[in-house]
């Protein structure tokens, strides 16, 4: 252990803020980072769902007009 | 070789590859994290000159490294994509630009963090730092070529170009610490001889390294396989899956 105490290691030798933004920034961004690549290929999916819905929705439509004609 | 190569030029295989990769990744990516910040916060060494300060340097020099690093793969990617034409290549430079420029601004920030207690001030622009900004906005060049247009192969041809001409800036932030006077110090371990630092310090940021790696790695397998599936919406294996979680 290179702290003698849980207080001594909060405060980094007087070195707190600038040790702990550079955690803290790095933690963020990277979770930020992780949280959104993690997200993306459900976001994906539910486009080309929303796309097959669509066409799907078209096709039947062209089939009643020819009926109706 | 390339016959063994050549199934992973198949989207589909390359898609369900990855998938079985990721949670290999995320297993090692955590245990190596966890154990070298845990070494690199409590238990390794203050510096005799910086203090406890230097702790930030467990985050500071692997993320330039991966900067660099993963910038390195993107533009090998980039030429593998212009060269061969290759989708899956155009796939992988957007899925790694957004993970480079992460790192890229984590090494910037960690940087003026460290910066500000040892030189003090938070920016200077020498030639070390100014080099790696110029990364970050060639990452960020290459994320809005990749979406300026909306056909994705064109939006890949105009961020491949970009990627390989901006290779240039590499060996420019590498040797900018020997080129110029700068106030950033020289390479401790980025060099080809024995690193300039002790064993307890030097085992603990080998460890975030990997650590930090094995993260890209992860992140990357995920964001690769939302491009994958993005490129190939028309195929219908992709519309199968699609189907399929449907149903789930």
């Amino acid at each position: 252990m290179a702290f003698d105490s849980l207080s001594d290691f909060f405060n980094m030798g007087g070195y707190a803020f600038y040790v702990w933004l550079s955690y803290g920034f790095s933690a963020l961004v990277l979770i930020i980072l992780a949280i959104n690549s993690h997200r993306m290929e459900k976001q994906v999916f539910t486009q080309i769902k929303q796309r097959l819905k669509r066409e799907e929705k078209l096709k039947q439509a062209a089939l009643r007009r020819k009926e109706g004609k | 070789m390339w016959k063994w190569l050549h199934p992973y030029a198949n989207p589909e295989v390359s898609y369900h590859f990855t998938g079985k990769l990721i949670p290999w990744f995320t297993a090692i990516s955590v245990i190596l994290l966890v154990l070298g910040l845990g070494l690199a916060l409590a238990f390794s060494p203050a510096d005799y000159q910086q203090g406890e300060s230097v702790r930030i340097f467990y985050l500071h020099v692997p993320a330039a490294m991966l900067s660099m690093g993963i910038y390195l793969g993107m533009a090998i990617a980039a030429l593998t994509a212009l060269v061969w034409q290759l989708k899956l290549a155009e796939a992988s430079i957007a899925a790694l630009a957004p993970i480079g420029a992460t790192f890229t601004a984590i090494a910037l920030l960690t940087g003026a963090a460290w910066g500000k207690p040892m030189w003090g001030t938070w920016w200077i622009w020498d030639a070390r730092l100014t080099s790696e900004l110029i990364l970050l906005f060639l990452y960020l060049g290459v994320i809005a070529l990749q979406n300026a247009f909306e056909d994705k192969s064109l939006a890949g041809k105009a961020a491949s170009v970009l990627a390989i001409v901006g290779v240039v800036n590499l060996p420019i932030i590498h040797y900018s610490v020997e080129w110029w006077n700068t106030l950033h110090q020289g390479s401790t371990v980025s060099k080809l001889e024995r690193p300039s630092m002790s064993a307890d310090m030097f085992i603990p940021f080998v460890v975030c390294l990997f650590g930090f790696a094995f993260l890209v790695a992860r992140i990357f397998g995920e964001r690769f396989r939302a491009e994958i599936i993005a490129r190939n919406s028309m195929r219908p294996w992709v519309k199968a899956l699609v189907l399929a979680q449907e149903k789930n």
